[in-house]
């Protein structure tokens, strides 16, 4: 089981709160691994962290053997690191379309790649993305015009057009309408086995967090209480009085 | 406005464009004028609307492009059309030259404080020109006479500017369909998603900046000549007339549409032609009203009222599959 990404020592601190305190990590390649904590336990910093939105205070962050500590967030991006955004994060004054078509890394990034219209493929490929995520018949809407669910799908949808190597996504089910979890429970699982995308993922949701992760890494009060399998996370002690302590 | 109208609108114009000299010839100096205050307009607009980098520091790019373009033809010694040729490029070059300087250092800063940063430009570029000896220092430069019969200096310049307005037209209709046009709409939309996704977000912001001066720079290089004396503050860093001026257009028309600041620039000039004459001194005033009036009534500007009035339209139009 090699380690796609290794968080060695992470410490972040804002002003006098400590939001992370030397969490030693790994996530394996190929793998569904799920990081959980009471509001507030630091997992939010942690991910911005990694993928270089703020710069840690100690510790380094690995990423398929390659140092990223000190890389941007663009960078970071572009070796197919991707995050989704708790607040969901998309271009809400473009259409779903267009979201997907600025997505696609394939098609490229740099300036001259950019200067011309959406091809056949990039659009095809959105087209097909947005049928899985179930938002093919808003592809033509402003994306501020979707409900947060919505937002949420396309959101995946666009980190899965850049064909990433590994997702960091943040609380995915998080303000969906309940009857579609399953739904989305699902997709991230496809998106694991056929697109083999490593998934790093945060969830509140307990029942998601456990039948989605194969390993999860619990954090309370900025540093890492626990980590283990499902079944033995939920019974754990120290996890179910950070949980009540919280609550 | 849907794709298949969109060329019929441009042929209208652009008739209206090559036919309005002799329609109206006593107004030639006004109609050069309005097609300069489009591609102000449609130029600030990349940023600006499209973007969402409210720049308020333009008005330096087009001086610098009066300054040497008049300069050039001063000491280059060539006749007066091949040397105001040469002279609009090199204004133009000078000014793209200086946008990626200075885009590279303030369009780091988000946002407001990038318009913040702008604010200066202008001003400080007219101080320095003032002071400046080779350039003529306060008392400014002055270009060749146009060397035919007066008349004929305003038909001159009033086909130059509608050609070049209608080439920026076309330039940016192209460059807004491109995956750079969803790019910078991404930047306006949410910077930090863009930057998650991998998009080289400083880099898109300095060339759009740049493409904005280029042709700022041309417009500037020919103004001199036009308007037969460039001074350093009433005319070529012009940031109280020309400066807010092409913001207002761009705002009054619809910013982040291809047809707002055009519309924009022909309603702004026609009414301050009609008008402006009969307000005496009180133009400020009137101008402050103006911009008071657009942003509590119109803050999307004509083309975005109409689009929440009827948006039937604006369905085929924004979200019409040619763009994604
Ligand atoms: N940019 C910031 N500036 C200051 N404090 C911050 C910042 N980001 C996070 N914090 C603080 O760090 C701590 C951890 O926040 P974080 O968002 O990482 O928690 P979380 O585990 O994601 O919580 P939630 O489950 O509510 O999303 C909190 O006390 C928060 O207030
Ligand atoms: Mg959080």
């Amino acid at each position: 089981m090699s380690a796609q990404l290794t968080i060695e020592g992470a410490t972040k601190r804002f002003g006098g709160i400590t939001a992370n305190e030397d969490i030693s990590l790994e996530v394996p390649e190929g793998r569904i691994v799920g990081l959980i904590g009471p509001n507030g336990s630091g997992k939010s910093t942690l991910f911005n962290s990694v993928v270089g939105y703020h710069p840690v205070d100690g510790g380094s962050i690995r990423f398929e053997g390659r140092e990223i500590t000190r890389l941007r967030t663009a960078e970071i991006a572009r070796l197919g690191l991707i995050r989704t955004f708790q607040q969901t994060h998309v271009f809400v004054q473009m259409t779903g379309l267009q979201n997907m078509a600025i997505s696609d890394a394939e098609a490229g990034h740099g300036l001259f790649q950019l200067m011309r219209p959406v091809s056949a493929e990039t659009r095809e490929r959105a087209e097909a993305l947005l049928a899985f995520c179930g938002l093919y018949g808003k592809r033509h809407l402003m994306a501020g015009e979707l409900s947060f669910g919505q937002r949420k799908l396309l959101e995946l949808a666009m980190a899965l057009m850049v064909r990433p190597r590994m997702l960091l996504l943040d609380e995915p089910t998080a303000g969906i309408n309940p009857t579609l979890i399953n739904g989305v429970i699902e997709r991230l699982q496809r998106a694991n086995r056929e697109f083999g995308v490593t998934l790093f993922v945060i969830e509140h949701n307990m029942r998601v967090i456990m039948s989605l992760a194969e390993h999860i890494h619990c954090l309370a009060h900025g540093r890492l209480l626990a980590s283990g399998p499902p079944e033995a996370l939920r019974n754990d002690r120290r996890v179910i009085d950070a949980y009540l302590g919280a609550r | 406005m849907s794709g298949h109208r969109q060329p019929l609108l441009m042929l209208a114009v652009a008739a209206v464009g090559v036919a309005l000299p002799f329609v109206i010839p006593d107004y030639r100096a006004q109609i050069a004028m309005l097609w300069a205050l489009v591609i102000m307009a449609q130029t600030w607009d990349i940023t600006g609307g499209q973007t969402g980098y409210n720049s308020f520091g333009n008005i330096l790019f087009f001086g610098v492009g009066m300054y040497a373009s008049v300069v050039v033809q001063r000491d280059v010694g060539l006749d007066f059309f091949p040397g105001l040729v040469l002279g609009m490029v090199v204004g133009a070059g000078i000014a793209a030259a200086l946008a990626v300087l200075l885009g590279s250092m303030i369009l780091r800063m988000r946002g407001h404080y990038f318009a913040i940063a702008t604010l200066g430009l202008g001003i400080a570029a007219g101080e320095i020109a003032g002071g400046w000896d080779y350039l003529g220092a306060g008392s400014g430069l002055s270009p060749p006479l146009f060397p035919a019969p007066p008349g004929t200096a305003n038909l001159f310049f009033a086909y130059l500017y509608f050609g070049v307005a209608a080439l920026v037209f076309v330039a940016l209709a192209a460059l807004y369909r491109t995956r750079f046009g969803l790019a910078l709409n991404a930047i306006r939309d949410n910077e930090d998603k863009a930057e998650a996704m991998g998009l080289h977000t400083g880099v898109y912001k300095v060339t759009a900046w740049t493409m904005a001066a280029f042709v700022l720079g041309l417009v500037g290089g020919a103004m001199g000549n036009m308007l037969g004396f460039v001074d350093p503050r009433d005319t070529a860093f012009a940031g109280a007339t020309f400066g807010v001026w092409m913001v207002l257009m761009a705002i009054l028309g619809g910013k982040g549409t291809l047809w707002g600041p055009v519309l924009g620039a022909v309603i702004f000039h026609i009414t301050q032609e009609l008008l402006w004459t009969h307000l005496l001194g009180w133009q400020r005033v009137a101008l402050g009203v103006i911009i008071v009036g657009i942003v509590v009534f119109f803050p999307q500007g004509i083309l975005g009222w109409a689009r929440t009035r009827w948006p039937a339209r604006h369905e085929h139009q924004g979200h019409g599959s040619e763009r994604a």
